[in-house]
C-alpha cells in the first residue's frame, strides 16, 4: 500500500501530508502534524472528543479519512485563539469553571464554536441537543451548558457593538 | 452560582479561600496545549499493542510468538513469562492493598485466562498497522472452561472456580474446599432479635446494580522509556505517579530509584487509574526493544480489560417503631469483584448505615471472584451499591408508617457524639445541617404533576487523608511556586495555588503550582479518597507558613529586632518599632530579592501524613417524569446539598457534586455492563454503553453545607466522592413516585419500566 500525498488548509495554513488509506483525519492531525489538542477517547464517533471544523461543518476527525481532506479548512483547537487572545468560549470556559480534567475541553469548545457559528442566541436546550455528542464525564455539563451560553450572548453584543 | 450555607460564621477573615479564581492550568487545556498520556511523541518511540484472551475462562495450553516475532517491523514479544512469578504479596498502594501476584496475573495472565479482554500477550512494532498484523500471527491454544459472571451463581456450591487456591476467609473455620467467595466480611452491634421484636413495622427488600464502568474519556496511555543503565522514564497518566512507580518496581523486581515517573495531565480517573495495566508491559517492551515504547488502550480495551466497578446484589431488612424509630437492620451485601478478589465490598459494609444511629444492627458483605474484568476504585467504591439497598428500604419503611421521607431521616439522622456503625465517634459532622439544607430548599416546595416523582437519598463516605510531599519556595522577584506530587484531577492546583497565596498574602496569580514527577519530590499518595486539598493542602499551608517564619526572622535580622517585633501581613513584614524600619515594610519581593544575605534561597519542604480528615454527608431530591408510554424517565430537576467543611475553590466544589450527581444518574438509568452467554461483553463503547450526555440532564443545583474540620487549617473535608453516593437510591425513589411501582434492579432502563408499568396494572 503506498500513501497519498493530500493537501488542505489547517487552521489557516498550507499543509501537506503523506497517509495510509486507512489513517484517519485525527491520527494525522495528531501523529503527522504533532497537533495532539485533538483526542481520541473512543475511535468510533461517540465521544466527540476528536471534534474538529471541516469546510465549516462539525465533525469527528475520528471518522473522516485523511485523504477526504484533500482542498478543505479544518479548523481545530489549536487555531481557536486569535494569537495570544482567547475566542470568549475559551474564556468563559475558564470563568464558570466549565472544565475539571480537561480532556474533552477541545472538543467541546470546537463543538460549541460550530454551534455559536450556526445558531447565536441558543436556548439551552438547543445547546444541551447540540453538545449532546460531546461526552464529559466530570462536570455534569452544567457550568460548561452556562459558559456557552455566557459566550453567546458576549458574542452577540460584540457583534452589536461593532 | 450558590453561596455556601454556614451554620455557623466562625474563622478568620480569607482574601483568597472561597473565592473563584481561574484554575493556573486552564489556558493550556482550552487552547489544546496540555499534554495527556497518549500526547508523547519521542525519537525511535514504537507502538505497542495487546493480544487479549477471547474467552472468559480457560487454560491456556500454548504461545507462540514466533511468527509474530518474525514479522519485519516487530521489535519485540512478551508474555508473562517475561515478568517475574511473584509469591502472594500485599502491597500498600493508593487506597488499598494490591496482591501482587494477582495484579502481575491481571496485567499478563498467567496458566488461565479470566475474562474475556484478559491480555495474553504483548508485541512493540515500528507502526500501529505492523502491531496489530503481528497480534494476529500470536498463536495462542486454549482449553475452554466453563465461566461464571453473575455474583450469585459465581456463590453456589456447583459454580466454575476461578483459583483452586481460594478458601473464603472470615468464616472463622478454614474450608478445606475452594470458592469463589473470597472473603465473608461482618459487622454487628446490639442484639438484632430484640431489636426487630421491638419493631412496629418490618421492612424486607432486595436491590441489584449492574457492572458500571467509570467511563473517563481519556483511555488509559503511557509512554517508558528503559535504558541500557537500568534507569527508566515513564511518563503516565494516572491518580498517582508515585504509586505507578511502586507497582512497576514490584512487579519487574526494580529498584524504585531506577524507575522516573512522569505525571501526564490525566483524562479523568474516577478511581480507575490508581492502578496500573499498561506501564509493566511497556517497560518490559523497552526493556526488550531497546527503545521508547508507546501504549494506548482503545474503548473496547477500556471496557474489557479495566474498571469497572461491582455488579451488586443488596438485601436489607429493617424494623423501627411507629414514631419511626429504627430499631434495627440486618443487611447483606453481595459483591462481583471480578477476575481477582477485592472488590469493595468491605467500604460497603462500613458505610451501608453510616448515616443512621441504629443501636441494632448485622451487615454482612460476600467478596466474590467472577469471569469478569478485575475491578477497580470507582468514586465511593462500594456506597452507593449500598446506599441504594438501605436508602430504598427507609424509603419503603416511610411508606409503611404513612412519614415524611425526610422526617424518618432526621428522626434516626447521627449526630456529633454518636458512634459511627463503622466505629469511631462522629465529630464536627454536618448531616443534620445537610438534611436541614434539603428539606428549607425551594426545591421541596415545587409541586409536581402527573407521572411525576420525588426522591429523596442520603450518603455518606468516609473521606481519608494519607501521606504527602509539598516543595514551596520563593522565586528572586518575590513569586512563588508550590511543587506537589499530587496529579491534578479536577483543579486541585487551584486550591493548592489559594492557599498557598492566603498563608503568604500574595495574590493567586503570583503562585506557581505544578505536580513534581517521582524524582522531583518526596512521597505522595494518590489522588484518590477526596485526599488531595485535604492532605496535600494542609502541606502546602504548612510550608507555606514555614515560610512566613523564614521572612519574619530576616525581617527581624534586616532591622535588628526580636522576631516578635515583626508580624506579617499582605505579603509583607511589618515592624511593630516603627523608628526601627525607616523604610516601612519588607515585601515579600524586596525579602526575596535580598535573600543571599539574609541566610540564602527561602525554600522550604513538609511531608506529612495527614490525620483528621473530616467524614462527609451529602443530601439529594430528584425530581423525574416517567413516559408511561415509552418508559423513558426524563431527570426534572436536581438539587444536591452536601457538607464540604469549607470550599477553597467553590466553583470546582460544586463541579466535584454536579459531575458525581451526573454519574449517579448514568448509573441510576443507563449504564452496564451486557454479557453475551458466553461471557463477552456486548456493549464494549460508548454507543452502546451510554454514559449521560447534555441532553440528558437538567442544572444540578450544588449546596454546599459548611461545617468545618477543625483538622485542616481552612476547615476543607473531602468532596469529590460522597456526590455519586445518593443518586442510585434518589432516582429508585423517584420512578417509584413518579410510577407507583417499585423497581429493585438498576439499570431503571425504559424495558424494565415499562414492565414494571404494566406489572402493575395487570
Amino acid at each position: 500500500m503506498s500513501k497519498q500525498r493530500t493537501a488542505a488548509i489547517v487552521n489557516g495554513d498550507p499543509v501537506e501530508f503523506l497517509s495510509d488509506p486507512g489513517q484517519t483525519l485525527l491520527d494525522v492531525l495528531r501523529d503527522e502534524l504533532h497537533l495532539t489538542g485533538s483526542k481520541e477517547g473512543c475511535g468510533s464517533g461517540d465521544c466527540g472528543a476528536c471534534s474538529v471544523i471541516m469546510d465549516g461543518r462539525l465533525v469527528c476527525s475520528c471518522l473522516v479519512l485523511a485523504a477526504e481532506v484533500e482542498g478543505c479548512r479544518v479548523e481545530t483547537i489549536e487555531g481557536l485563539a486569535a494569537g495570544g487572545t482567547l475566542h470568549p468560549l475559551q474564556q468563559k470556559f475558564l470563568d464558570h469553571a466549565a472544565l475539571q480534567c480537561g480532556f474533552c475541553t477541545p472538543g467541546l469548545l470546537m463543538a460549541s464554536k460550530a454551534l455559536l457559528d450556526a445558531n447565536p442566541d441558543p436556548t439551552e436546550s438547543e445547546a444541551r441537543y447540540w453538545l449532546a455528542g460531546n461526552l464529559c464525564r466530570c462536570t455534569g455539563y452544567d457550568k460548561i451548558i452556562k459558559a456557552v451560553l455566557d459566550a453567546a450572548a458576549e458574542l452577540r453584543q460584540d457583534r452589536k457593538s461593532a | 452560582m450558590n453561596k455556601p450555607v454556614k451554620p455557623e460564621d466562625t474563622g478568620p477573615i480569607l482574601k483568597v479561600v472561597g473565592t473563584r479564581p481561574i484554575r493556573p492550568d486552564g489556558v493550556e487545556k482550552v487552547t489544546g496545549r496540555a499534554a495527556y498520556g497518549a500526547d508523547l511523541h519521542l525519537p525511535g518511540m514504537l507502538i505497542a499493542k495487546v493480544k487479549r484472551s477471547p474467552h472468559a475462562h480457560a487454560r491456556i495450553v500454548s504461545i507462540d510468538t514466533r511468527k509474530a516475532l518474525a514479522l519485519p517491523g516487530v521489535k519485540a514479544v512478551m508474555t508473562s513469562a517475561d515478568m517475574p512469578d511473584l509469591a502472594a504479596e500485599h502491597y500498600e498502594a493508593g487506597e488499598s492493598a494490591s496482591n501482587l501476584r494477582d495484579l502481575s496475573a491481571n496485567v499478563m495472565a498467567r496458566g488461565k485466562v479470566l475474562y474475556h479482554g484478559h491480555a495474553v500477550a504483548a508485541v512493540a512494532a515500528t507502526s500501529n498497522a505492523i502491531a496489530d498484523q503481528a497480534l494476529d500471527l500470536i498463536d495462542i491454544v486454549y482449553e475452554v472452561l466453563p465461566h461464571v459472571i453473575d455474583v450469585e451463581e459465581a456463590m453456589a456450591p456447583d459454580a466454575p472456580i476461578l483459583h483452586d487456591q481460594m478458601f473464603t476467609a472470615g468464616l472463622g473455620d478454614t474450608p478445606t474446599k475452594a470458592s469463589n467467595i473470597a472473603t465473608k466480611h461482618r459487622l454487628d452491634r446490639g442484639d438484632l432479635a430484640a431489636g426487630f421484636a421491638a419493631a412496629d413495622v418490618i421492612v424486607e427488600t432486595r436491590y441489584s446494580s449492574a457492572a458500571v464502568h467509570q467511563g473517563y474519556i481519556e483511555p488509559h496511555a503511557c509512554v517508558a522509556s528503559y535504558a541500557a543503565d537500568g534507569q527508566t522514564q515513564v511518563w503516565s497518566s494516572s491518580q498517582g505517579h508515585f504509586v505507578i512507580r511502586g507497582l512497576c518496581a514490584k512487579l519487574l523486581k526494580m529498584r524504585f530509584s531506577d524507575v522516573r515517573v512522569i505525571p501526564a495531565e490525566i483524562g479523568g480517573g474516577f478511581g480507575g487509574k490508581t492502578t496500573v495495566y499498561l506501564e509493566p508491559l511497556a517497560l518490559v517492551l523497552s526493556q526488550k526493544s531497546g527503545h521508547p515504547v508507546k501504549m494506548v488502550m482503545t474503548r473496547e480495551e477500556v471496557f474489557r480489560a479495566t474498571g469497572p466497578t461491582s455488579a451488586s446484589v443488596v438485601t436489607v431488612k429493617m424494623g423501627a417503631k411507629s414514631d419511626g424509630t429504627i430499631t434495627a437492620a440486618q443487611i447483606d451485601l453481595k459483591f462481583q469483584a471480578g477476575a481477582f478478589a477485592g472488590s469493595p465490598v468491605g467500604a460497603a459494609v462500613m458505610t451501608s448505615l453510616a448515616c443512621y444511629d441504629v443501636a441494632n444492627f448485622e451487615i454482612t458483605g460476600w467478596d466474590v471472584v467472577t469471569n469478569s474484568p478485575k475491578v477497580a476504585a470507582y468514586r465511593a467504591p462500594g456506597a452507593p451499591n449500598a446506599a441504594l439497598g438501605v436508602e430504598c428500604a427507609v424509603d419503603e419503611l416511610a411508606e409503611k408508617l404513612g412519614m415524611d421521607p425526610m422526617a424518618i431521616r432526621e428522626k434516626n439522622a447521627v449526630r456529633n457524639g454518636v458512634r459511627a456503625p463503622y466505629g469511631p465517634v462522629y465529630k464536627n459532622i454536618g448531616y443534620v445541617e445537610t438534611l436541614e439544607a434539603i428539606k428549607s430548599h425551594p426545591h421541596m416546595a415545587i409541586p409536581l404533576g402527573p407521572n411525576q416523582g420525588r426522591g429523596i437519598a442520603a450518603g455518606f463516605w468516609f473521606n481519608i487523608g494519607g501521606e504527602s510531599t509539598v516543595n514551596v519556595s520563593i522565586n528572586e522577584d518575590g513569586t512563588a511556586i508550590v511543587s506537589t506530587g499530587s496529579p491534578d484531577i479536577g483543579g486541585s492546583r487551584a486550591s493548592m495555588a489559594m492557599m498557598a497565596a492566603e498563608v503568604l498574602g500574595i495574590g493567586v496569580d503570583q503562585v506557581r503550582p505544578i505536580v513534581a514527577d517521582t524524582a522531583s519530590i518526596g512521597f505522595s499518595t494518590v489522588t484518590g479518597g477526596s485526599r488531595t486539598t485535604f492532605a496535600t493542602g494542609m502541606a502546602v499551608v504548612q510550608a507555606a507558613e514555614k515560610l512566613v517564619t523564614d521572612l519574619k526572622r530576616r525581617a527581624a535580622e534586616t532591622w535588628g529586632v526580636d522576631q516578635d517585633q515583626v508580624v506579617w501581613q499582605d505579603g509583607a513584614a511589618h515592624c511593630l518599632q516603627a523608628d526601627k524600619a525607616p523604610k516601612g515594610a519588607l515585601t515579600l519581593a524586596a525579602l526575596a530579592g535580598s535573600a543571599g544575605k539574609t541566610g540564602g534561597p527561602i525554600a522550604t519542604v513538609v511531608a506529612l501524613n495527614a490525620q483528621g480528615a473530616g467524614p462527609g454527608f451529602g443530601v439529594h431530591v430528584c425530581d423525574v417524569e416517567v413516559d408511561p408510554e415509552t418508559g423513558h424517565v426524563t431527570v426534572l430537576r436536581y438539587t444536591a446539598a452536601q457538607d464540604v467543611g469549607k470550599a477553597i475553590h467553590p466553583a470546582y466544589v460544586e463541579g466535584q457534586i454536579q459531575g458525581g450527581v451526573a454519574q449517579g444518574i448514568g448509573w441510576a438509568l443507563n449504564e452496564e455492563y451486557v454479557f453475551s452467554t458466553g461471557g463477552v461483553m456486548e456493549n464494549a463503547g460508548f454507543l452502546d454503553y451510554r454514559v449521560p450526555v447534555a441532553s440528558d440532564l437538567p442544572m444540578i443545583d450544588a449546596v454546599m453545607v459548611e461545617v468545618p474540620n477543625p483538622a485542616h487549617p481552612y476547615g476543607a473535608k473531602g468532596v469529590g466522592e460522597v456526590p455519586i453516593v445518593p443518586p442510585l437510591a434518589a432516582l429508585a425513589i423517584a420512578v417509584r413516585h413518579a410510577t407507583g411501582a417499585r423497581m429493585h434492579d438498576l439499570p431503571l432502563s425504559p424495558s424494565k419500566i415499562r414492565a414494571a408499568i404494566d406489572a402493575k396494572a395487570g
